[in-house]
């Protein structure tokens, strides 16, 4: 039996997500998960108490470089998309009074 | 129905001096106008830029510095590839203001090459659908019959491509979004290995699934494509250095000896009959050409897309988490403070399908749910590796469906999310695995709609590949000629 998925838990999600969820949305957001869950499911039918989680599949090790700056400023750039913008910085609401 | 002239053939024209690439660019621009407008392929067509790199380029040309096989032909660019100084949007509303300060490698690529782009084609907002109909700028319509999608969600790349406004074009693939809809639209579509074209500035969905890739109307221009587009990037961390990059070498009609398996799993209830006797007409034509061709059992299809749900929407709700109305892209209006601003911003800014995915990676990746969904997918997708690793010990390549049905209609696939995502049921297990696989259009249904077939070859097998479908499109082209 997969888990079931109470508003609890959506409203939790819906935290993690960033998103909004009025209560028809709630509703919606709570039937496609039960239904994805319950399908995702099957996958217990398989024993993998022995199988390492593969998260990619080639044998990547880290790749080191010197640490030298070789893209330059690029401050117009980052900030040539940011909605709103001031003194080359993006400009938020205030978060500490 | 692809363009008249292969990319190969108008680039020799151009090459000779026979067409100027401005008139092949004027040539592409009003294709594009006279069957857009029903298409819908593109979301930015960008006639200014393309004339004006058509100058460029013949300059280049002209005085023997652009030499490249593919020097001067128009290509199309799916819409989540960035392109600087042209709109890039991902389909989406957050990004339909982002206009990139730099080209993706494969962008620079295509550059070197001489190619030159017409535009931004639309897909499923995100890269997440199989339709092309979850773009926040409405659907493409299927060249094959305007009331049938395109598949997705390269859509419109395979939609640009089979009507023949571009003969090229580049897609993204995660679960099948070239491969299906190449197949949807009777074009040749190629998902390379992973590693092998650089993800740089190519906008993430699942990072661990995401490959670039060529979409033609010929194996030898998919070939050609990979070739300006395949290579190592430092940029990439998980780029890969292939040994031999001269992938237009493969094409070559020989398949003797080449042993190849079709799974029998892959021919149970859900493909439709007509799909079934075309895929298996198909590995009959590559065994007349001396292929060895049977069926063998493949384990644990049934458990891919299960798995690849949870792991590339884990993936998808940490690669989109960027997305907060800060950086880049839409903004809300109003809003109370900095958490409502994100979540304003989000909710207004991301369709349907692209929260669901969010709340599902969101939910699969939380302190307690981890280990029981996240994880046992990855162990999962390790025992599917395992499976595929067995089949490539006894055979050089997997012949399949690329999608159980042909394209559905449009209005049919968004009311039920799960029927659709089953659609990719031939298709995910080679991102799981990070396989390459082609798509080769194989023929018709009754209804006149596309049939494509997939191959699938081991790691870094691009060369078997594509010399596999080479044989197979110049055999089924001597059939229908001595029809």
């Amino acid at each position: 039996m997969a888990e079931q998925i109470t508003d609890e838990t959506i409203d939790y999600v819906s935290i993690l997500a960033k998103l909004k969820l009025d209560d028809a949305g709630r509703e919606r957001a709570k039937a496609d998960m039960q239904q994805m869950l319950d399908y995702v499911d099957r996958l217990n039918d398989l024993d993998t108490s022995n199988v390492e989680p593969m998260s990619h599949i080639f044998p990547l090790k880290n790749v080191f470089r010197e640490d030298v700056v070789t893209n330059g400023d690029g401050r117009a750039d980052m900030l040539a998309n940011a909605p709103e913008k001031e003194d080359d910085q993006y400009v938020v609401p205030i978060t500490i009074e | 129905m692809t363009a008249s002239k292969t990319a190969a053939e108008l680039s020799a024209d151009i090459r000779a001096g026979r067409i100027r690439v401005a008139d092949a660019v004027r040539q592409s621009l009003q294709e594009i106008k006279e069957k857009d407008q029903d298409i819908h392929a593109f979301i930015t067509v960008d006639e200014e830029g393309a004339m004006k790199r058509a100058e460029e380029v013949q300059k280049a040309i002209d005085d023997g510095t652009l030499t490249g096989p593919l020097a001067g032909v128009p290509i199309a660019v799916k819409d989540n590839i960035c392109t600087k100084g042209l709109l890039t949007t991902c389909a989406s509303h957050i990004l339909d203001n982002f206009v990139p300060t730099y080209d993706a490698e494969v962008i620079t690529k295509l550059r070197n090459a001489g190619m030159v782009i017409m535009g931004k084609t639309n897909m499923d907002e995100f890269a997440m659908g199989s339709t092309t109909e979850t773009s926040f700028f409405g659907p493409t319509r299927n060249p094959a019959d305007l009331n049938h999608v395109p598949g997705g969600s390269s859509g419109g790349s395979c939609a640009a491509v089979a009507s023949g406004e571009v003969s090229m074009a580049l897609g993204s693939d995660t679960g099948g979004s070239i491969r299906q809809p190449s197949s949807y639209c009777g074009v040749v579509g190629m998902k390379p290995t992973y590693g092998a074209v650089s993800r740089y500035g190519l906008i993430a969905y699942g990072s661990s699934l995401d490959q670039i890739g060529p979409i033609a109307g010929n194996v030898s221009d998919a070939a050609a494509l990979l070739q300006v587009i395949a290579a190592p990037d430092k940029k990439d961390s998980t780029s890969a250095t292939l040994d031999d990059y001269d992938f237009m070498s493969a094409l070559k009609e020989d398949v003797r000896g080449l042993k190849i398996g079709i799974p029998k799993e892959y021919f149970g209830d859900g493909l439709e009959t007509e799909i079934a006797t075309a895929i298996r007409a198909a590995g009959d034509v590559l065994a007349e050409a001396g292929a060895e061709v049977e069926e063998f059992h493949l384990d644990l299809i049934d458990y891919a897309i299960p798995a690849y749900y949870v792991i590339a929407c884990a993936e998808a709700s940490s690669n989109l988490e960027r997305f907060d109305g800060v950086k880049y892209g839409y903004r809300a209006e109003n809003y109370e403070d900095l958490n409502d601003l994100y979540k304003k911003t989000r909710t207004e800014g991301f369709g349907d399908e692209v929260k669901r995915r969010i709340m599902l990676g969101s939910f699969v990746l939380s302190s307690g749910y981890y280990d029981a969904y996240y994880l046992k997918a990855l162990r999962v997708k390790n025992l599917i590796k395992q499976s595929f690793n067995r089949a490539f010990e006894k055979y050089d390549i997997i012949l399949a469906p690329a999608a159980p049905t042909t394209a559905p209609e449009i209005g049919k696939s968004l009311s039920d999310p799960l029927k659709m995502y089953l659609s990719d049921i031939y298709t995910v297990s080679v991102n799981l695995c990070g396989l390459p696989g082609i798509t080769v259009p194989v023929g018709r249904d009754a209804a006149g709609l596309p049939i494509g077939m997939q191959m699938i070859g081991d790691c870094f097998r691009e060369k078997t590949l594509l010399r596999a479908a080479y044989t197979y499109e110049q055999a089924a082209r001597r059939t229908s000629e001595g029809r």
